[in-house]
């Protein structure tokens, strides 16, 4: 369960905890981007890289490579798979070309977890709905995402709990084939998602039970202004955007084979 | 026999759990934990079907240290019912889900099905055999659960929290049922709030507190403590209350069971209108 603690918020206060959610969420979709148009594996650790004084500046570097952990095992499971592709695809030769190729893809994939984790480790819930709010999203839709993104550190916590009571009744996880064992998980699935939707309902009930939306018109206590960092955050956003892009057109990337 | 020895439990979250318990639950006992919410109740009975493993101590379960052995082997032995029902239904009826632990630790067909029967009987579920255990009620659904552990006939038994939600009756039963364990030779813990059940039970009870054992002796010594109940933010049960007021009067101090209580009143009052 360790990659939802790669999505844990903890309060903190940093410069980047203070950035305005809905510039961070630009970034967040220009590495996007960025990571899809490209390839190449010499780019992607660029990319890779590019967070970490991030990171760094916002404290938290634990977190973050708990969240890289969780994604190992995905990760690997991708590099297999595209050795595993390429190596049957060309008759049974496996090439460094091959391997650079599929270490690239692994990398994307990497990016991509690693940005959404930071984005989500330094932006507070409450944070988050106040910028859907101001993005005009319908406040139900706004509610309805911050509560989805609050409860989840609540449900892998419930997920910890399910495998305890059914390895109680003689569940043996690592137990059996391939099938067999993805099998295994139904037990823990089904009473996650059920208590999931059960608690679903009741925190609805409960909320109507205290008026919820009762007053169609809301305001907040706080509003979201940009400030200076956001306007730099953008900078950095729009420069990536543009470097990544000519690269893209007017540079021909090397793979790292050629220096070998 | 379950032998706890100077057991520390950090969670990973770095909470410190449990500072140094030290204890020992024989065979056959019956043992009521109690103690105020965050204790470390549950993350102790945790311990003893290997759920957790000590972060420092031992935990050893007839003999056998728990970091040594799986929990699915520890839990043939000792059954856990957990607090909340809704942590483990997952099958389509009721009868399915009691056959679940039964099919895992290798019963046979026929087994199964006796104790299956058994077990809805016991727990006046045979009318919902075939419901989905999510039809039921809290209190229902809490009952499977306990019917999906009693099935396989555990040497311990460990409850967490049995009597929640349970009306009189049914709470009735569950004493009869774990008197009825005793009389087997089977050792029971159960973790509880409810200190009008232990008082009529009358096990053997630890009080905990802050992931440390603050008290452990016979219900009937430590429920008629007020000073040392206070600690664990524990009310004492209804009947020590009368019977700490009527001490005056030359009347025992050390009476919880409403029974008891009953038979020590009327000769009393017989006595005096002689
Ligand atoms: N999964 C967990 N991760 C981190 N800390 C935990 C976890 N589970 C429990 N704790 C902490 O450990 C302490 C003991 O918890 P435990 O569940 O054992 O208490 P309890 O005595 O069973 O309480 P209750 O009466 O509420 O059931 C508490 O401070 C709790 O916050
Ligand atoms: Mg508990």
């Amino acid at each position: 369960m360790s990659v939802f603690d790669g999505l844990k918020f903890r309060k903190v206060y940093s410069p980047i905890h203070n950035l305005d959610p809905r510039m961070k969420f630009v970034y967040v979709c220009a590495m996007f981007v960025a990571a899809i148009i490209f390839g190449e594996l010499i780019p992607l650790i660029a990319l890779f890289l590019m967070p970490i004084p991030f990171v760094v500046l916002a404290g938290v570097q634990k977190e973050w490579l708990r969240s890289l952990r969780g994604a190992a095992f995905l990760a690997g499971f991708i590099f297999i798979i595209n050795v595993a592709t390429s190596f049957f695809y060309s008759g049974n030769v496996l090439t460094a070309v091959d391997v650079e190729n599929a270490a690239a893809m692994t990398l994307r994939f990497v990016v991509l977890v690693e940005s959404f984790s930071v984005f989500f480790l330094t932006t507070s819930p409450d944070h988050l709905g106040l910028a859907l709010e101001q993005s005009r999203v319908p406040y139900e839709f706004a509610f309805a995402f911050t509560t989805a993104v609050r409860f989840v550190p609540v449900l892998a916590e419930e997920a910890q709990t399910i495998m305890d009571a059914q390895k109680a009744r003689g569940l043996e996880l690592e137990k059996g084939g391939i099938l067999k064992r993805i099998r295994n998980y139904v037990p823990i699935l089904i009473p996650l998602i059920v208590s999931a939707i059960r608690r679903s309902l009741e925190l609805a009930e409960a909320m109507e039970s205290r008026a919820w939306g009762a007053t169609k018109k809301r305001t907040n206590l706080y509003a979201l202004r940009l400030r200076r960092g956001d306007f730099a955050l953008l900078a950095i956003t729009v420069g990536l955007l543009v470097v990544a892009v000519y690269v893209r057109l007017y540079v021909p990337i090397p793979a790292v084979t050629q220096f070998l | 026999m379950i032998e706890v020895e100077n057991l520390h439990f950090r969670y990973p979250s770095g909470v410190e759990a449990l500072k140094g318990v030290s204890l020992i639950i024989k065979k056959g006992e019956f043992v009521a934990i109690m103690g105020q919410n965050g204790a470390g109740k549950t993350t102790l009975v945790k311990h003893f079907n290997g759920l957790l493993k000590p972060s420092e101590g031992t935990v050893r379960v007839d003999g056998v240290e728990t970091t040594k052995t799986s929990v699915a082997a520890l839990s043939r032995n000792a059954g856990f019912v957990f607090q909340n029902p809704d942590h483990q239904l997952f099958s389509e009826t009721v009868e399915e889900e009691i056959s679940f632990a039964l099919k895992n630790f290798g019963f046979d067909e026929e087994t199964i099905e006796k104790r299956i029967t058994w077990a809805l009987n016991l727990l006046a579920l045979a009318q919902y055999r075939k419901t989905s255990p999510f039809l039921l009620s809290g209190g229902e659904r809490k009952r499977v659960a306990l019917a999906s552990v009693l099935a396989w006939n555990p040497e311990t038994l460990i409850l967490d929290e049995p009597t929640i939600g349970q009306d009189y009756q049914q709470k009735e039963k569950l004493r009869q049922f774990i008197v009825q364990m005793q009389t087997q030779g089977k050792t029971v813990v159960i973790v509880t709030h409810d200190v009008e059940f232990v008082a009529e039970c009358n096990p053997r009870v630890l009080l905990m507190k802050d992931g440390g054992v603050v008290a452990d002796g016979e219900g009937r010594e430590i429920l008629t403590t007020p000073e040392v109940l206070a600690q664990s933010s524990i009310v004492l049960p209804q009947i020590a209350q009368v019977f700490l007021k009527l001490e005056s009067l030359g009347l025992p101090k050390d009476v919880i069971d409403v029974y008891e209580a009953k038979e020590i009143v009327l000769k009393n009052l017989e006595k005096r209108r002689k």
